[in-house]
């Protein structure tokens, strides 16, 4: 078994956060969208917040999944220091 | 009209593609009814700590929470500073290491192990019947606030629906998804989603909440629009939200705090699945730190909505080329006699909005979090914030149907009914027990539907069966004479407290009946909250009492059986580095929360 959280919460704010801010980016000059937000492009900006966090938690839980791999086929070596 | 736009659907199906996903893929986890009904106690405290703040925010939690900020202001804080953070904290540092220790699954088999069978049984029925209501209170409340925003109107209406269709359906829509993915993969699903749930309710209610504040000018704007009490969580009123001190601070502070955050098998079984002691200790800590930023997530949305100008019917008149357009902006008459974004209740009979006999509408708070969102969010981010409501929903909801699952099977079915079960015969028990539950759920929603009046009910039980096993719980975990024989008799003394104290008061502007005072009114409080916290704090008193007097004269079992059962009795390894250890992070939250409650007293 190898499935890291974040992973998963990582990509759904990837692909949510693009979404939106591939939406928010191409619709920016179009001020009737943005009536509801007080005039503010916000999917554009939360959008890339939301793909940011989810690069992070994407990169944490590959790097944590990369070491659970090579502890499991590759057993510690001697006293070779541990990757934490 | 405002309706989802493909983006938005977009987003809705993407968040709960990820929902079944994750649960489609622990299924190969799902061998034994261990690995169902537990995570097996392997994992981190940080997955712990989110389902934690997962299983705890409901939709009952976030529609309600903006529904207080509407009705009382900040003071409903206090939901959280005190009510919730103290006592999340006192689980984590005295509590955990009997749970966890004694090696029970649920606090009813802790009771088990502590007194005896009939403590434990007589807490496994009786919480099996709050798990159903709960889920069906959340249920029904969640389907009511996607019929009240309209959004699926249209689709309904293709769909060759009636508005009047869509409760039953939105209801068993809901319920089947939540028992998709609890069947899939169990505990272990239901805790990773609620993780995943809990910060997609960040998401999706951050910008909402940035916006609001932001048109209604900021915290100074806010505090002119709003009586000035409504920004002090203690100031203002002698009695926030019609509690006076004492019932604030022991009722809310103490009872229903830790029968909300140290008792309930939902929130305990998050922690319950660390993976060693010090994870479990630490899961409520983690928590909490959200927690203490709850309120401006949940509580702040309800202020803003009441502090915003009430819609009305406009027309403008504009010319163009020499001819005059009119737009009316029509508004619904609910909406129209309501107060800010809150608007008033209909009543279905005649589709008017209802009135008190004051002849002022009768509000309804529950749309104050709803109606922000579809005031603020563009599309596309109105899509992310249905998520996020929908995802608390589902993360509650869960937390109920696994709680329920846990308890039947292990405490009802495997000790009392069917002692030699295998273990593929309890995974077999415990699938059926969540279809059983959701199923009893539905039906709970869809009297509720029928009868709204039942809500009320609903909402009792849970100070009715829960506050008097605050004091059966501490008294077994802190005192070593407490025997079984006065638990049970202190817990049905506590049950019938709480109900004779309901049956003789009354909130003011409540007729007898469900609201209280059945048998005759000898005392009337100022609001139902009022005689909620009032009916804990006798249940809790009543427990405690004949608990003690019955425990002084029966026989204490020896300690040597009591060992990692009691507090004192149980052995504590502490982390040498001391910044490391659990206490230290509690003394940091602690900090924290008294200089909130000091910042917006």
């Amino acid at each position: 078994m190898n499935f890291d959280l974040r992973v998963a919460v990582g990509w759904m704010f990837l692909l949510i956060g693009l979404l939106l801010g591939f939406f928010g980016f191409a619709s920016k000059d179009n001020p009737a969208l943005w009536l509801h937000s007080l005039g503010i492009d916000v999917d554009l900006w939360w959008g890339l917040v939301l793909a940011a966090f989810g690069l992070t938690m994407l990169a944490l839980g590959k790097q944590a999944q990369k070491q659970a791999e090579t502890a499991l086929t590759a057993p510690v070596k001697g006293k070779g220091r541990r990757v934490r | 009209m405002l309706t989802l736009t493909a983006l938005d659907w977009l987003i809705l199906l993407l968040s709960f593609a990820f929902v079944l996903g994750i649960a489609w893929k622990l299924k190969s986890r799902i061998k034994t009814g261990q690995d169902f009904l537990g995570a097996g106690r392997s994992l981190p405290a940080w997955i712990c700590g989110l389902a934690f703040a997962g299983a705890s925010t409901g939709a009952l939690e976030v529609v309600g929470m903006g529904a207080a900020g509407a009705r009382f202001g900040l003071a409903a804080a206090h939901f959280y500073w005190l009510g919730a953070i103290p006592a999340m904290l006192f689980l984590g540092v005295f509590m955990m290491p009997v749970y966890y220790g004694s090696k029970a699954r649920s606090v009813a088999e802790f009771l088990g192990l502590r007194f005896d069978g009939k403590t434990r049984l007589l807490h496994a029925v009786l919480y099996l019947a709050v798990m159903i209501a709960s889920a069906g209170i959340s249920l029904f409340l969640m389907a009511r606030v996607l019929q009240g925003l309209h959004l699926f109107d249209v689709p309904f209406r293709i769909a060759g629906l009636s508005p009047q269709g869509f409760l039953p359906v939105l209801v068993v829509f809901l319920a089947a998804v939540v028992l998709a993915y609890v069947l899939l993969g169990g505990l272990v699903a239901s805790m990773y989603n609620q993780v995943l749930q809990f910060l997609l309710l960040v998401a999706g209610f951050a910008p909402m909440v940035f916006l609001g504040l932001r048109s209604v000018g900021g915290w100074s704007g806010l505090q002119d629009d709003v009586p000035a009490s409504a920004l002090h969580a203690w100031q203002g009123n002698g009695s926030p939200m019609g509690i006076e001190m004492v019932g604030l601070g022991l009722g809310l502070g103490f009872v229903l705090a830790a029968a909300s955050f140290c008792m309930d098998q939902r929130v305990v079984q998050t922690a319950l699945a660390a993976k060693d002691v010090e994870s479990a200790r630490k899961t409520p800590m983690i928590a909490a730190i959200p927690r203490l930023l709850l309120p401006f997530l949940l509580v702040l949305p309800g202020l803003i909505a009441i502090a915003l100008p009430t819609p009305h019917t406009t027309t403008q008149e504009r010319i163009e080329g020499g001819s005059i357009f009119r737009t009316t902006a029509v508004v619904q008459p609910e909406a129209e006699a309501g107060l800010g974004l809150v608007p008033a209740k209909v009543d279905p009979a005649t589709g008017r909005p209802m009135l008190k006999a004051s002849g002022q509408a009768v509000l309804d708070y529950d749309m104050a979090t709803p109606n922000l969102l579809l005031r603020f969010l563009p599309t596309g981010l109105l899509g992310l914030g249905l998520a996020a409501l929908l995802a608390s929903f589902m993360g509650g909801m869960a937390a109920c149907v696994t709680a329920f699952n846990i308890v039947f099977t292990r405490d009802i079915y495997e000790a009392f009914l069917r002692k030699d079960a295998g273990d593929a015969h309890s995974l077999k028990v415990g699938r059926w027990a969540a279809v059983g539950c959701v199923l009893l759920s539905i039906g709970t929603a869809l009297a509720a539907v029928q009868f709204n009046s039942i809500l009320d009910a609903l909402e009792l039980v849970f100070a009715v069966v829960m506050a008097p096993l605050v004091a059966t719980v501490l008294l077994g975990m802190f005192w070593k004479r407490a025997t079984g024989h006065g638990a049970f008799a202190g817990l049905l003394a506590g049950t019938v407290a709480a109900l004779l104290h309901h049956g003789l008061t009354l909130p003011m502007d409540a007729h007898p009946g469900l609201h209280g005072g059945w048998i005759t009114v000898v005392h009337s409080y100022p609001s139902d909250l009022a005689q909620n916290v009032w009916t804990a704090l006798f249940a809790f008193s009543a427990s405690f009492l004949v608990t003690v007097a019955v425990s002084l004269a029966t026989t204490a079992r020896p300690e040597a059986e009591l060992r990692g059962l009691v507090y004192q009795l149980t052995p504590r390894k502490a982390n040498k580095v001391w910044w490391k250890r659990p206490e230290a992070l509690a003394v940091a939250i602690l900090l924290v929360v008294i200089a909130l409650n000091f910042y917006f007293a």
